[in-house]
């Protein structure tokens, strides 16, 4: 079976090529990077994506903080981690880079600020 | 009158950018003036990945792009005024500014760079009868509500237009427990990022209604259904197409348009294509010494684009501080067949820039076609294109030997094979 894809991995959204037999990926062309045959390979058997969102902060310049998945996670626990996260509250000050949530359910993967607020 | 040797009007992707490559290029008073509480403009609410990777070559959230930049802009010593309007620009280069520590105050800039980004189309600039209730909002207002200021806008949503913002709120609205009913393109084909359509509404299962308008709002005090309607090829809508849906959110992502009442002030000629100002390979627009980049120049699709371009027009800048305007008189650079703008628009064929990519986008999605570039008939150079859509911004390039010396504007256009 021959599958058309469009890579997420950047704005670029090459489109890909993949060949699966049985479940198993034989070939995959279009991708003009690595990281393309790493997403065609996961999207035919568990499709990852990076998720962004915010958390409550106090003490800082806006009531939310952006935060970003170091990695993707699964996308069928998406919804699961969007629930998880929203029970996060966190003080300023913040360094972009700072571990939010170690270990995002067991992902293996943090969730982490997305910029800086200082304390104000 | 205080003298200041380059101001940059917005501290956003574009101001920011252009700040740190005029210290780059050796002008040592630079000033940025921005609007907002702090620098980084509409980055800050682009909360989403996909930022920086021909610039740093990394995928970075955009407060975390902006971060980049502001910290570079520090550690080269621009300094930015905050919470600052520009209410004013001359020919001249006075600029007018308000703030409440200073009140209004005039300065005048050896040279200014327009780094003002553009605004959304507003309900009111596209046609939906009805009434008049809350719950409709522009998508990037909505977008500022929810990631910055921290409240949601709707439980049940409905997006009319498929550009990078609606899509990008579709999935937002939906990963914060929203249920979006549909997003409605008026044109046969999406208007955003391939990427944005899979993993913003093909993931999450959200319906696409290409050739569907929204023509019609009801509710009393806050939206409680809109009207869709399928629309012909001349976009007229269909009767007999219509369906409803119960929503008590409206986003509207129907376009960005450059904005341009600064430079419509100092009387700077305009590009209509663009709908921002007209400018020539050095960024520099018809007003001698003030020069125009980023979103407020043309709408990009990519910050790295954007960043790039007002890093270029601070070169243009910075040269004209140290050696004055380019010599002889400039040349046009024109829409062919297939190109709705190029930016830059105008060369100078005695004294042209090193090199120059002129930027553009394609009229409707072409599977392939050749990118000619020609001076009158002489062709100077023809390239083979695959996949050209609008949503994608293209580039030509154009060398210091194709320019210098030409006495026909050159043409950029795509033949269909």
């Amino acid at each position: 079976m021959v599958k058309e894809l469009v890579c997420v991995n950047c704005p670029v959204g090459c489109r890909l090529t993949v060949e699966v037999e049985n479940g198993q990926v034989r070939s995959v062309s279009g991708n003009s990077c690595p990281r393309g045959e790493e997403y065609a390979r996961s999207e035919c058997i568990r499709p990852e994506r990076i998720l962004t969102t915010t958390v409550r902060i106090t003490g800082a310049i806006h009531r939310v903080l952006p935060v970003i998945t170091e990695s993707e996670i699964p996308l069928d626990m998406i919804m699961d981690a969007m629930e998880a996260v929203r029970q996060i509250k966190v003080q300023a000050p913040v360094n972009v880079g700072d571990v939010i949530a170690e270990n995002l359910l067991g992902t293996g993967v943090n969730l982490v600020a997305a910029r800086s607020m200082e304390r104000i | 009158m205080k003298k200041i040797q380059a101001i940059v009007i917005g501290g956003g992707s574009a101001g920011l950018s252009a700040a740190v490559a005029l210290k780059k290029n050796g002008i040592e008073d630079v000033l940025v003036i921005e609007k907002d509480e702090e620098p980084g403009g509409i980055l800050e609410q682009c909360i989403h990945n996909g930022f920086g990777l021909h610039t740093f070559k990394e995928q970075l959230s955009g407060p975390a792009y902006a971060e980049r930049y502001i910290r570079m802009a520090e550690e080269c010593g621009v300094r930015i005024l905050l919470n600052t309007m520009v209410t004013k620009l001359t020919a001249d280069r006075i600029v007018e500014y308000v703030n409440a520590e200073e009140g209004t105050v005039q300065v005048e800039a050896d040279a200014v760079i327009l780094a003002v980004g553009c605004y959304e189309r507003p309900r009111g600039g596209i046609t939906i009868t009805g009434t008049r209730p809350a719950g409709i909002y522009t998508a990037g207002q909505a977008q500022r509500y929810l990631n910055i200021d921290g409240y949601m806008v709707g439980k049940r949503v409905f997006i009319l237009g498929s550009g990078d913002i609606g899509l990008i709120m579709a999935r937002r609205m939906t990963l914060e427990g929203a249920t979006v009913v549909g997003v409605a393109e008026l044109m046969p084909y999406s208007n955003g990022l391939p990427r944005n359509m899979k993993q913003c509404l093909e993931d999450f299962n959200i319906p696409l209604y290409l050739s569907h308008t929204v023509t019609e709002v009801y509710g009393r005090d806050r939206l409680e259904k809109v009207k869709m309607m399928q629309v012909d090829e001349n976009r007229n809508p269909i009767s007999g197409t219509e369906e409803y849906f119960d929503v008590d959110t409206l986003l509207l992502s129907v376009g960005l348009i450059p904005e341009n009442h600064l430079a419509d002030q100092a009387g700077i000629q305009m590009d209509p294509s663009t709908k921002g100002p007209l400018v020539d390979d050095r960024y520099m627009t018809s007003a001698e010494g003030i020069f125009a980049c980023g979103n407020g120049l043309h709408v990009h699709d990519l910050v790295d684009y954007v960043s790039l371009q007002a890093a270029k027009a601070a070169e243009g800048a910075a040269a004209y501080l140290q050696n004055g305007k380019p010599q002889g008189e400039p040349l046009r650079i024109l829409n062919g067949n297939q190109v709705s703008y190029c930016v830059p628009s105008q060369f100078y064929p005695q004294d042209p820039a090193d090199k120059l990519t002129v930027y553009f986008r394609v009229r409707t999605p072409l599977d392939k076609g050749t990118l000619v570039i020609r001076s009158g008939d002489k062709v100077i150079r023809s390239l083979k294109k695959r996949k050209l859509v609008p949503s994608v911004m293209e580039e030509a390039l154009l060398l210091k030997q194709d320019m210098t010396g030409l006495t026909e504007p050159i043409t950029i256009e795509i033949a269909e094979d």
